[in-house]
């Protein structure tokens, strides 16, 4: 067992391509998995929707601008998302960090709005403990926003990677299954703010 | 600082507890000092517990579900001793600690035996069979091993620091909510569930990735042996279904962690939807144990009964449909809750409907016997011990389909008599002819024979004993899970059941003189070639143990039966024209560090330990953060080193060794030449 030399580089290099498609392939599955913990919460709010035992109903939690405008950010920050991976197949790797930063900047703000509209509810007396209703808005919006945090935090590992490393093959890679999961967060905002947050104010 | 973990957690409560708790410590302390003794820390933790090697991973889950079937087995003995003299009085055990041992067997031997077991299997044969190096993942797979014995030490602790659950190993609400179950109890079997599951779920990925990709050229969908085939339709289960444990289990959590409403009596709960989340994955979940043991039982009839396997097809046919079925069965766990009868006949029917797909295969494995030369290997043994056993399994399912049935016998021992009657010879008899099958395979010799087909023998009649007696006290109306009752017609069948579990018993110890005796005789029954029983499938081609990279020359096949048939054409041993460097992936300590933050988080949450339960998230997150960021886990073997190892081994195998392929070369027609006198 030797260590790399650089005959050994070409094979390793053609190794890499093989296993970073696979991992592309995987990474397909887990957003899959994903997928249906998201289907079984949205699931679960359609059956405890209108569950809000003597507390606030969604008429009285709801404010359609508030989430408009955090709609407005997060499907932004898909667009930027999606201007760095053009920046990526273009090679400029300055501009890739210019766009992840904008989307982590939208995500951030995203998160912050969030924030405030569970902070607002807490204060109001809606918390997750006081109906069914409001245990599954809270599970499913805040899974949400978990999985929106996670993946700022992978953004932020990005952007180290891509000036650190350069744009290189793994790390193109990992980019492009970043990008998918921060799309994929996206589709799964558009399901909640029409089957959470229309109905609950219509 | 400690949350809610006090002295009182420790079981000086009672004898019975302290027992338990005794020897779960004394086991540890055993076998710490042995391998302090054998000096054996290094070699543990560099070859095996950092290893990425599928086939060691392998291993090592198997090794963990033999140590937990044997933990899962000491519940079941003590439930069956207890009402084998609970007639009319307490028994020896007091109601609270009965159901944590009724709430532990299940949960232990559907999790931490069935589940690792299998994945073991899984892990050692698969990526030989498709002519494969390794999994798509390896470092995951790492992680995954990690998950579920993170779970299982989860539930031994459970014995030793606080209680176990007593709500039953389904832990339906509002029993399991904070209400009625305040203790640490339902906690550790949440934490155990959820942190397996995530394990379980990242293997179900692993799998589809590295059958759909890693197969080796030639190797089309339908050349798949039929093992690999229920991996692949299991792993797809697995990637469906794990996350609505996950959600289920996150949900239950919450309401009991945090105030929650999800499953509460009030406020807007609704306790129905659990068995609904639950069994939308628990109803897969019997197919994920039971396919891969079909898959076994199809490796070792074609191998033992020398035949290529009938209706090959038609297999892989029944098995897709099995595991799409299997999602639209889930409402009849609880067909009691009162859906209408409308809703109660489709999945009544549904039900009946996944039997046919079943008849389909045991047909199949009929005809592979038929005029087959059949060799009474244990792991046939154990097969035909299957087909006849789990036939009658399927019938009583069948029964309890009916929705107007189940109303009768719902809940009853009639119920756990049917799953038992499933699980055991569906699933265990399986992993057992797998075992018995594939151990050379994974450690160089062979299995003894004789205490194979005894471990069967009394597995087999000590099922028979155990189970028939319940079908007839669920007739006789016997509820599961009673500590104590008032019956006298019942105590006779109960003794015949306590019977039957002191022959399992006997059945299990059987295995451990097996492993035993095969250890200490391990130089007289080496397998040479690799091929000890003239195997039809790739995994035979490989030394035995394998080399770290499998195959030094990745195959290229045209048949379902690609090592038969490299045989046939004797090509099986050619050493190739020159090897090639290898690339493999290097050992890392971060599979192990991950499963002991698990174990920190799901401990911390159990006991409300919170800066523990912070602390254990962000190390975790760091440790995925620095792999997400290595560039360099791979190393090269060079075609040397490949070249050396090769020749070694088939240096060491003489023709003598190999199995004579001249009854099974084609003739006539089937060889491609025209028969004698209807030439042109």
């Amino acid at each position: 067992m030797t260590d790399i030399s650089s005959g050994n580089a070409v094979l390793l290099e053609e190794e890499e391509k093989t296993s970073l498609e696979a991992r592309e392939f995987g990474f397909w599955i887990y957003l899959m998995t994903d997928a249906v913990i998201f289907a079984l919460l949205f699931a679960t709010y359609a059956v405890l929707a209108n569950n809000s035992a003597a507390g606030p109903t969604s008429n009285d939690v709801f404010e359609l601008s508030h989430t408009a405008l955090e709609t407005a950010l997060l499907l932004l920050s898909s667009l930027t998302f999606g201007f760095a991976t053009i920046a990526m197949t273009l090679g400029r790797s300055g501009r890739v960090v210019f766009w992840l930063i904008v989307t982590l900047l939208l995500g951030v703000c995203f998160l912050a709005m969030e924030f405030v509209e569970f902070q607002g509810m807490l204060e109001k007396g809606a918390g997750p403990e006081v109906s069914g209703f409001l245990s599954a808005f809270f599970t499913l919006v805040g899974t949400h926003g978990l999985h929106v945090a996670f993946g700022a935090l992978g953004i932020c590992v990005m952007i180290g990677q891509v000036l650190i490393k350069g744009l290189t093959l793994p790390v193109r890679s990992r980019l492009v299954r970043l990008g998918l999961f921060w799309h994929f967060l996206d589709i799964v905002w558009i399901g909640i703010f029409s089957v959470v947050y229309l109905p609950g104010v219509m | 600082m400690l949350g809610r973990l006090t002295v009182e957690a420790l079981p000086f409560y009672s004898w019975v507890a302290m027992g338990g708790a005794f020897v779960t410590v004394a086991g540890g302390v055993a076998v710490f000092l042995l391998i302090t003794y054998l000096r054996a820390w290094k070699v543990l933790w560099t070859d095996w517990l950092t290893s990425v090697d599928h086939k060691k991973i392998g291993i090592m889950y198997v090794i963990l579900a033999l140590v937990m079937l044997v933990r899962g087995f000491v519940d079941a003995l003590m439930m069956r001793a207890q009402q084998a003299i609970a007639l009319n009085s307490e028994g020896y055990l007091p109601p609270e600690h009965f159901e944590q041992i009724f709430s532990s067997h299940g949960t232990i031997m559907i999790f931490f035996v069935a589940m690792p077991f299998l994945t073991g299997l899984i892990n050692i044969i698969v990526p030989q069979q498709i002519g494969a190096r390794d999994v798509a993942f390896p470092f995951l797979n790492s992680v995954s091993l990690w998950m579920t014995a993170t779970g299982a030490a989860l539930v031994l602790v459970s014995l030793v620091i606080g209680k176990f659950s007593q709500a039953g190993w389904t832990g339906y609400p509002p029993y399991s909510g904070i209400e009625y179950s305040p203790g640490v109890g339902v906690d550790y079997w949440l934490w155990a569930l959820i942190v397996s599951g995530v394990g379980s779920t990242l293997s179900g990925i692993n799998f589809i990735v590295t059958i759909v990709k890693n197969r080796c050229p030639g190797m089309t969908f339908m050349r798949m042996p039929m093992f690999t085939w229920t991996t692949l339709c299991i792993s797809i289960l697995i990637a469906f279904a794990f996350p609505a444990l996950t959600v289920v289990a996150a949900q239950l959590t919450l309401d009991r962690t945090l105030g929650f409403h999800f499953f509460t009596n009030g406020d807007g709960g609704n306790m129905m939807m659990y068995a609904n989340l639950l069994w939308i994955w628990g109803h897969p979940e019997v197919y994920i144990l039971i396919l891969p043991a079909f898959g076994i039982f199809s490796e070792v009839v074609a191998t033992f009964s020398r035949k290529r396997l009938f209706g090959y097809p038609s297999l892989v046919y029944a098995t897709a449909c099995i595991a799409l079925l299997s999602f639209t069965v889930w409402l009849h766990h609880f067909f009691t809750m009162g859906s209408s009868a409308n809703v109660n006949a489709v999945f009544g029917i549904a039900t009946m409907i996944i039997a046919v797909p079943t008849g389909v295969k045991i047909f199949d494995w009929l005809f592979t016997m038929f005029r087959g030369r059949i060799e009474f290997h244990p792991s046939m043994v154990f097969t035909i011990g299957f087909m006849v056993t789990f036939v009658i399994g399927g019938v009583t399912g069948v029964l309890l389909a009916l929705p107007p049935a189940d109303y009768l016998m719902h809940n009853s021992t009639f119920l756990v008599a049917h799953f038992h009657n499933m699980l055991i010879p569906g699933a265990l008899f399986g992993y057992f002819a797998g075992l018995n099958y594939w151990f050379p395979k994974a450690f160089g010799f062979k299995l003894d024979r004789k205490w194979g087909i005894r471990s069967f023998w009394f597995w087999l009649i000590g099922f028979y004993l155990a189970f028939m007696p319940l079908y007839v006290l669920g007739f006789m109306g016997m509820s599961r899970r009673m500590e104590h009752y008032a019956d006298p017609n019942w105590q006779p069948y109960l003794v015949v059941a306590a019977l039957g579990a002191i022959c399992v018993l006997i059945g299990i110890a059987c295995i451990a003189i097996q492993l035993v005796v095969s250890a200490r005789n391990w130089g007289s029954s080496r397998d040479i070639t690799g091929d000890p029983w003239n195997g039809r499938t790739l995994e035979w081609a490989t030394s035995s143990p394998p080399a770290p990279y499998n195959f030094a020359i990745i195959p290229d096949v045209s048949d379902i039966d690609a090592f038969h048939e490299m045989k046939i054409r004797g090509t099986a041993y050619a050493p190739p024209v020159r090897y090639q460097d290898i690339v493999m992936p290097k050992s890392t300590p971060l599979g192990p560090i991950l499963g002991a933050l698990a174990f920190g988080l799901g401990f911390a949450f159990v006991w409300y330990i919170w800066w523990l339960v912070a602390l254990c998230f962000v190390l975790s997150l760091v440790c995925v953060g620095i792999r997400a960021c290595d560039d360099n886990s791979e190393f090269v073997l060079p075609a040397a080193e490949v070249a050396k190892i090769e020749s070694a081994r088939l240096a060491q195998i003489s023709p003598a060794d190999l199995h004579d392929m001249r009854d099974f070369v084609p003739l006539g027609e089937a060889s491609g030449e025209a028969l004698p006198g209807r030439g042109m």
